[in-house]
């Protein structure tokens, strides 16, 4: 009797978040986007405050552990019903394909690996990215590259986490040098 | 393998849940740097606010609609601004005799989707950001708004009821130094 009522409420809540995401429109996305915003500068204020020290790098980690935090979660609702991977390849190109994209609705465009524990994913087009491109010129898009690591540093973080909870520690770095591609390097930490 | 080629993500679904879970490491991370949990209701109030400022451009460009004519024309829209941005369609109840004040009813909210309150959070609004959203989404179509729970699913109500009151009319602002 019993598993019978928890199954029925897990259809029920199934039920309705399935109505829901049925509903959901593209704007799911800028709510994802303002967040982060209001995050990132929320961090970067109290930061500010904090320190009196200037022309240093930005204090990002608190932003890069708060992605962590979410990755960390994130990628267990993922791969509740998953194969289990075969190796760690196998976990890095699931990353790239279907993680990437029910993120940031594009997959990696370019994976490249030593086969020693360094992969480096590059994305052409990078969600947080996309709207501080500058489409009609060309040659200008470093007008905000400063600012750039704000906005990647949350999502490093998230790579990092997703991949500590499958069993990888890593350092998960970022490279830009032309808005809005970006490069992940994500070095494996073998003990 | 076979079977891995079949379980598709959905993409939309995950993208809901990128937000419920980012909104709730935002926070966790207030509560560790306020001691008192009435500054974060304020701080989330003030980043809903901020954002509600964006997101009304974003909502009249993709419903084209325009001014409203009255409040309950206004509540509509509200309702329909849940509809487009979190896929939920709360009811409007209560309306106040005079019609200026109004309830929204949630049965399910995706912010809260996997959240438990432990007891020291007993004055936290989690949802508080929603009520900085409508204000700043207010504020840009020249109306002064105010909103807060008057019941919240966290605190073991049946449902999550956030109350709206119309303040005033905002009129263009006149320039400095002329009357």
């Amino acid at each position: 009797m019993k598993p019978q009522v928890a199954d029925s409420k897990i259809n029920s809540s199934g039920t309705s978040v399935s109505s829901t995401t049925s509903t959901l429109g593209e704007a799911n996305e800028c709510l994802f986007e303002f967040l982060h915003a209001e995050i990132m500068n929320y961090v970067i204020e109290k930061n500010a405050s904090d320190s009196n020290v200037k022309n240093t790098e930005e204090n990002l980690s608190e932003l890069e552990w708060m992605g962590f935090g979410v990755g960390y979660r994130i990628i267990e609702r993922l791969t509740r019903e998953w194969v289990r991977f075969k190796d760690e390849l196998d976990m890095i190109k699931f990353i790239c394909t279907d993680y990437w994209s029910s993120l940031y609705h594009k997959q990696i465009d370019n994976l490249k690996t030593n086969h020693h524990g360094t992969y480096v994913l590059q994305d052409n087009e990078f969600r947080l990215l996309k709207h501080l491109a500058n489409h009609n010129s060309n040659n200008n898009n470093k007008q905000y590259l400063r600012e750039c690591p704000r906005l990647i540093a949350f999502t490093c973080g998230l790579l990092r986490g997703s991949l500590a909870n499958l069993g990888i520690s890593s350092i998960v770095k970022a490279e830009i040098t032309l808005i809005p591609t970006c490069k992940f390097h994500v070095e494996v930490q073998r003990v | 393998m076979s079977s891995r080629t079949g379980a598709r993500l959905d993409t939309k679904k995950i993208n809901s849940e990128l937000f419920t879970l980012t909104y709730g490491a935002l926070v966790a991370q207030l509560l560790k740097d306020y001691e008192n949990v009435e500054d974060v209701n304020k701080q989330l109030e003030r980043m809903g606010y901020n954002m509600g400022v964006r997101l009304i451009e974003d909502f009249l460009a993709r419903t084209g609609s325009g001014r409203c004519y009255d409040f309950r024309d206004t509540a509509e829209k509200i309702q329909s601004g849940f509809k487009l941005f979190l896929g939920i369609t709360p009811t409007i109840t209560n309306w106040s005799a005079t019609g200026d004040e109004f309830s929204l009813c949630f049965e399910s909210n995706p912010l809260t989707e996997f959240v438990e309150l432990p007891d020291n959070c007993l004055h936290l609004k989690y949802c508080n950001i929603l009520t900085g959203v409508l204000r700043g989404a207010c504020e840009m179509v020249q109306m002064e708004i105010a909103s807060w729970f008057v019941q919240d699913q966290l605190k073991n109500d049946n449902i999550t009821e956030l109350r709206v009151k119309f303040i005033k009319r905002l009129e263009d602002a006149i320039p400095a130094g002329e009357d």
